[in-house]
């Protein structure tokens, strides 16, 4: 029964992520790049709530493993190929290594220790590939592609321009489809459907480890450690292994980023990113299967849409209020949108920790409730 | 020696404000069992009330010239401060010397700022995990410092200490060593001793009046002594308040060092927090031990012959690979992260923590 819930799950979040480009068209976020950004930070959260959302331990440091896949990922493009399967390989391998060592030393501790050693080894990572790394990094430039990279396996006929990121020939930015369907300029594009793909391949390895022994044993560290630790059995095996799942989760992020737009730099692995993913998951609701990428889509979309909003605008939308009062609504709202989108997140993070700890999914589940009463099956769809 | 001695001044001023912010955040932590996020972001604050104090006090009534006249030929305006008008030599006085102004309105508010936030918001979070503190107050952080940064723009805003206090001394001289071998900023001097009367000011208060023993019967054992019919959630709330002054004041006197900015507290406390792991949770000396310590040791490890004794050991262990020399050229920036890696690895509990100190 709850294999077939399960399937269904992924069936229908499969249908939803592969028709995205029809489905976001007349909210006007259907454009590759944000829908490929949708992508990779889904994975990215998925990964995260695998930590955070099964045992309950809270990093900050997780920008650090997507800056370093990212930082992978564009040496693979520079040294061997600029097809992005090689790439995202080793981007998910270092970043599997990388995780290990951090987790290794900051699982030692738990509850806020852990927190503070993840915050602060992201933030050497951080100087590190600010300032002391620049042979690796390029520090504070970044590394970008050249034309005189080696590129040992792709032929050498591209002389003149950059080459692009392709899978096998499929170029990454390539809009291989536009068509026109209902008044909508519809852009199906390569780079996306390969987010796409391995969106929805992370999602069925999340609810695969959400149901397997080894989710339960997660869950049991949560619950309650000590008692784990009184049956006999050390739970610092279980929480390294999703801490490792985790960092090459974000480091399969961090490849993606890097295969969309190939360049990377250290503002990746800065630690208000590790907080944005954070975010991300508890606005969502932590530990249910389909609410970090929920809490990642909203996050980038609302990120999207208020940075566009300036004061022209919203004098536009109250021109039809007397000018005082005009002026007042866009005196008030003005620090919120635009370039005050951070003053907005932070807020609305607070109101979900205050009030909705559960997050979006939380808050629907309550909805539906209210709405429905005793119709429950269809308010707990997606939530384990 | 004075290299020496010039590396450990160096340190003291960064190492005064992670020992009081440090500080703060062991109070908090020791009284109300928070980790306080957003700890920081009161340091900031503080900054920006003595931003703000300088820009008050340097109102002016504009007044026209009746004789001097601009290029274009209207009457030249005089700015006269409001102050100078209403105090006379007094108003000079304050403008010049408006960081101290500032440190005096700053003690009410950051105490108002404290209290307010314990009442109002953390208040909520004490039955709820440590994740949901963690959070909430990171939110909070994240909300003050983008006020702030909507208020006075992004740029650093820089303030100047007062004439008197400006310029270098001649450290080495005034403790007996050769003229000119050790210059130091006086500035950065006061700040050191400002924070170390800080520093002794709330240890007295905690050791030596009735409060503070009442406070600290509080950190050892809550229950009890509300049991004994004490109030101690008020006198916790203050002791918020005051650890949020503490910060604040940090923040004040920090600011002709370094150019207040929206994020500065940000910066400040993820060292802060490194700095109380090290420290050991939960203990005030560690905490200001560890402050001052990783202050000094951050800025020998910027020493460039610090660099090349290391460099030569590693000679001599045939450890001399280019991957390593890079490390040790960057040494200073991520020598504190490293010391606190090390020190919970051998030493989990920290110098003078208490072990299984919040574990859960």
């Amino acid at each position: 029964m709850n294999l077939m819930k399960d399937r269904f799950l992924l069936i229908i979040f499969a249908c939803v992520v592969l028709a995205a480009p029809l489905i976001f068209a007349p909210t006007g976020a259907a454009y590759p790049d944000l829908l490929q950004r949708f992508a990779i930070y889904g994975i990215f959260a998925i990964g995260f709530n695998i930590l955070f959302g099964l045992t309950g331990y809270l990093s900050f440091g997780h920008a650090a493993f997507l800056g370093v896949g990212s930082y992978s990922a564009v040496w693979m493009f520079k040294l061997l190929s600029m097809n992005i399967v090689p790439a995202l390989l080793l981007s998910i391998v270092v970043a599997g290594v990388f995780s290990l060592l951090i987790g290794y030393v900051s699982l030692r501790r738990s509850g806020i220790y852990f927190s503070i050693l993840t915050l602060a080894l992201a933030q050497m990572s951080y100087n590190l590939a600010y300032s002391v790394l620049t042979p690796l990094t390029n520090g504070e430039t970044g590394l970008q592609l050249r034309l005189d990279d080696a590129r040992v396996l792709d032929a050498a006929g591209d002389a003149g321009s950059l080459p692009s990121t392709n899978f096998f020939g499929l170029e990454m930015k390539e809009v291989f489809w536009n068509p026109t369907v209902f008044g909508y300029d519809l852009q199906f594009n390569w780079g996306y459907y390969v987010c796409a793909i391995l969106l929805i391949a992370s999602f069925w390895i999340s609810i695969r480890i959400f149901r397997s022994p080894f989710g339960l044993m997660l869950r049991a560290v949560k619950t309650n450690q000590t008692r784990l630790n009184y049956t006999g059995i050390s739970s610092r095996p279980y929480t390294l292994a999703a801490f490792v799942i985790s960092g090459m989760f974000a480091g399969l992020a961090g490849g993606l980023l890097a295969s969309m737009d190939p360049l990377a730099g250290a503002e990746r692995m800065q630690w208000t990113v590790g907080g944005e993913v954070v975010l991300m998951v508890v606005l969502g609701g932590m530990g249910t299967l389909i609410g970090p990428i929920l809490g990642a889509v909203f996050i980038k979309y609302f990120e999207n849409i208020f940075s566009k909003i300036n004061d022209g605008v919203l004098h536009g939308w109250f021109a039809i209020m007397p000018e005082w009062l005009d002026n007042a609504m866009v005196v008030i709202i003005s620090p919120f949108v635009g370039k005050g989108w951070h003053l907005t997140l932070g807020a609305l993070f607070m109101l979900v920790v205050i009030f909705l700890p559960g997050g979006l999914v939380d808050g629907a589940k309550r909805i539906g409730r209210v709405i429905t009463g005793a119709n429950r099956r269809a308010a707990k769809v997606g939530i384990e | 020696m004075d290299a020496i001695l010039l590396q450990i001044l160096n340190g003291i001023d960064k190492g005064s404000a992670y020992a009081l912010i440090a500080l703060g955040l062991t109070l908090i932590f020791g009284t109300l069992g928070v980790v306080n996020f957003a700890h920081g972001a009161l340091f900031m604050i503080g900054a920006f009330v003595a931003v703000t104090m300088g820009k008050v006090l340097e109102i002016s009534k504009i007044t026209l010239d009746p004789v001097k006249t601009d290029f274009l030929g209207n009457p030249a305006k005089i700015k006269t401060p409001y102050v100078t008008e209403w105090f006379g030599n007094f108003g000079f006085w304050m403008i010049e010397w408006s960081v101290l102004v500032s440190v005096i309105v700053a003690i009410p508010v950051m105490i108002l700022i404290g209290i307010i936030m314990e009442r109002g918001l953390i208040k909520h979070f004490y039955n709820r995990p440590h994740a949901d503190q963690i959070l909430v107050t990171f939110g909070l952080a994240i909300v003050l410092q983008e006020i702030i940064k909507a208020v006075y723009g992004a740029n650093p805003i820089p303030q100047s200490a007062p004439d008197l206090l400006k310029g270098s001394v001649d450290f080495g001289m005034m403790i007996g060593m050769a003229e000119n071998s050790v210059i130091y900023p006086l500035w950065r001097l006061v700040y050191f001793c400002f924070s170390v009367l800080i520093i002794g000011g709330v240890f007295a208060f905690l050791r030596f009046t009735t409060f503070g023993m009442v406070v600290r019967a509080g950190m050892a054992d809550r229950e009890t002594v509300g049991l004994l019919g004490i109030n101690i959630d008020k006198r916790f709330t203050i002791m918020f308040g005051v650890a949020a002054a503490v910060a604040g004041l940090a923040g004040v006197m920090y600011t002709p060092i370094n150019p207040p900015n929206y994020h500065m507290g940000m910066d400040f406390l993820v060292l802060s927090f490194v700095v109380v792991v090290v420290g050991g949770m939960g203990s005030l000396p560690g905490a200001v031990a560890a402050g001052f310590l990783l202050g000094i040791l951050e800025s020998f490890a910027s020493m460039p012959e610090a660099k090349e004794y290391i460099i030569t050991a590693l000679e001599w262990v045939y450890l001399d690979f280019d991957f390593i020399l890079t490390f040790i050229k960057g040494l200073d920036q991520i020598v504190i992260y490293l010391v606190a890696v090390l020190v919970l690895l051998v030493r989990p509990r920290g110098l003078m923590g208490k072990a299984g100190m919040m574990e859960e």
